[in-house]
Order: structure tokens, then C-alpha cells, then sequence
């Protein structure tokens, strides 16, 4: 117990520090609310090597923290419709076993992208906003191409690590 | 594990195709909420929304009729001496206009989505 809780600990702030590293460094496109995710590979990494309930605590602690510290009720709303929805389709791609982990976290970049905009629609209520899924789906795509690419290349380093 | 499945490809496929169906779609979907501006001798004459089918005879100097059917408006009879309002097409597109010159009639479309072209 006293393990795990060590553990989580670093491997929150890990996803914390990944998040405010985010906020500081805005991408330069110009569309609003496209982010690399940077965070999201913790939680992806997390559900490869240990169990996936970790993963989802793990990412919602970070959510929570990094939305007291440098966000708003707003957007931990977002955070939080995005993380859970990402994760439920992370978690169920890779039991599904037909995806590898670039596949699972493009599945997670792009529902996480569409929960977002789920809730920015039921909360701004234009139909503008439908404009936005295309887009949203494809920088969901490549922004969870490279953060899978990034995990594929750490997790064969980091079973080592881990193996308890 | 960490190899390429099948299961990526098709996600992939999957993703870019309804990125690209959806674009389409709404691309060529008619704008919703848009309506006719007409303006006779400057004033403001009448606005009329694009979704609902009618018929009017604007009271212009020698007559105009406007008809709005299929979410477009058109021209279909003036008793201007050119007919250049009556053989334009229809409009439908935030921005675009019909105008008889001798009547001076303009019909323009407002509201709605605007039109991606010069929108951000």
C-alpha cells in the first residue's frame, strides 16, 4: 500500500508537470482547444503497465489538480469530460486487443476531443460548433499518432522498471 | 504488443473518412436560420426566412416576383426591360444578391452560418 501511494503520487505530479507544461506552451495553431495531451500519455502509459483503475484515478487526480492550480470550473468540466470519455475508450480498445498502443491513444485523442465538444455544445448551445468536428477529429488523430508513438518507445524501457 | 496492429488502420481509415464525410456534409447542407433582405429604393421592404416556401409580388415600379422553394430565392417575373434578375439563379449563400437595377429591387441573403469563404 505504501508503495502504490509513493507511486501514484509521482506519477500524478509526472502528468501535472505535463499539463502545465501545456498551458505555459500553447500550440501555435490557431484553432482553440487543440493540445498535444502530453498528460494523457501518464494515463496511457499507466493502463499498459498496471491496472487500469490506476490509470483512471491517476487521471483524475491530475485533472482535478491541474484545474485548482492554473484552471477553471470550466475547464475542468472539459478536462474531466474529455479524460473520462478517453479513458473509457482507451481502456476498452486495449482489451480489445485489436489495436496497438498507437491505436488505443489515437482512439483517446479523438474521443477525448469529442466529449469535449459535446459539452461545449450543450453548454454554448451554437450549432456553429458542429464545424469544429472534423477538425477536431483529425488533430485528435495526430496528436494521438505521436503521443503513441512517444509511449511505444518509453513502455519497452519502462516494463523493466516496473516489474514488481 | 507495442507492434502495429490492423485494428490501427482501420481506426485510422475510420477516423479520416468521417472527418471528410462529415466536412462534405456540412459543407453542402443549407445554412440554417438564413432569410431574404429585399430592399425597394433603398428602404427595407420585407425579410423572409429561406425555410419556408412562398410566393411575392414586390411592389417595385414595374413589378418583381420572388419565390422561395427549396430553402433558395429566385426571381421568376419582372417587368423590367433587361430580365437579368429573373434569368439569375437562385440564391441561397449568406452574401449573395439578386438586383434589378430599373426596379431598383435588391434581394440579398443574410444571416444563418456564414459562409466559410472570408469567415474565420
Amino acid at each position: 500500500m505504501k508503495r502504490k501511494t509513493a507511486l501514484y503520487g509521482l506519477l500524478v505530479a509526472l502528468a501535472f508537470i505535463f499539463s502545465y507544461i501545456e498551458a505555459l506552451l500553447p500550440l501555435p495553431i490557431g484553432i482553440p482547444g487543440i493540445k498535444l495531451g502530453l498528460a494523457n500519455s501518464v494515463t496511457l502509459v499507466v493502463l499498459y503497465l498496471l491496472r487500469p483503475v490506476d490509470a483512471l484515478v491517476i487521471s483524475c487526480l491530475r485533472i482535478l489538480l491541474a484545474g485548482l492550480t492554473f484552471g477553471s470550473p470550466v475547464s475542468m468540466l472539459y478536462s474531466l469530460a474529455g479524460g473520462l470519455c478517453s479513458f473509457a475508450v482507451m481502456w476498452l480498445c486495449r482489451r480489445s486487443g485489436r489495436f496497438s498502443i498507437v491505436g488505443v491513444s489515437i482512439a483517446g485523442g479523438v474521443s477525448h476531443n469529442l466529449a469535449q465538444l459535446a459539452v461545449a455544445a450543450v453548454v454554448l448551445l451554437t450549432p456553429q460548433i458542429v464545424w469544429y468536428v472534423p477538425v477536431l477529429l483529425v488533430a485528435g488523430l495526430i496528436t494521438g499518432l505521436l503521443i503513441g508513438l512517444l509511449c511505444r518507445g518509453l513502455l519497452s524501457k519502462l516494463t523493466r522498471f516496473m516489474r514488481h | 504488443m507495442a507492434n502495429k496492429k490492423r485494428g490501427d488502420l482501420w481506426l485510422i481509415l475510420g477516423v479520416l473518412l468521417a472527418a471528410a464525410g462529415l466536412f462534405v456534409l456540412l459543407w453542402w447542407l443549407p445554412k440554417p436560420g438564413a432569410a431574404v433582405e429585399i430592399t425597394v429604393d433603398g428602404r427595407l421592404y420585407a425579410t423572409l426566412p429561406l425555410d419556408s416556401p412562398t410566393t411575392l409580388e414586390i411592389p417595385s415600379d414595374t413589378g418583381n416576383t420572388l419565390v422561395i422553394a427549396d430553402g433558395q430565392a429566385t426571381v421568376t417575373a419582372a417587368g423590367c426591360p433587361d430580365g437579368i434578375c429573373v434569368r439569375h439563379r437562385a440564391i441561397h449563400r449568406t452574401g449573395e444578391s439578386i438586383v434589378c437595377l430599373p426596379n431598383q429591387v435588391v434581394i440579398t441573403v443574410i444571416g444563418g452560418t456564414p459562409a466559410l469563404d472570408g469567415e474565420v
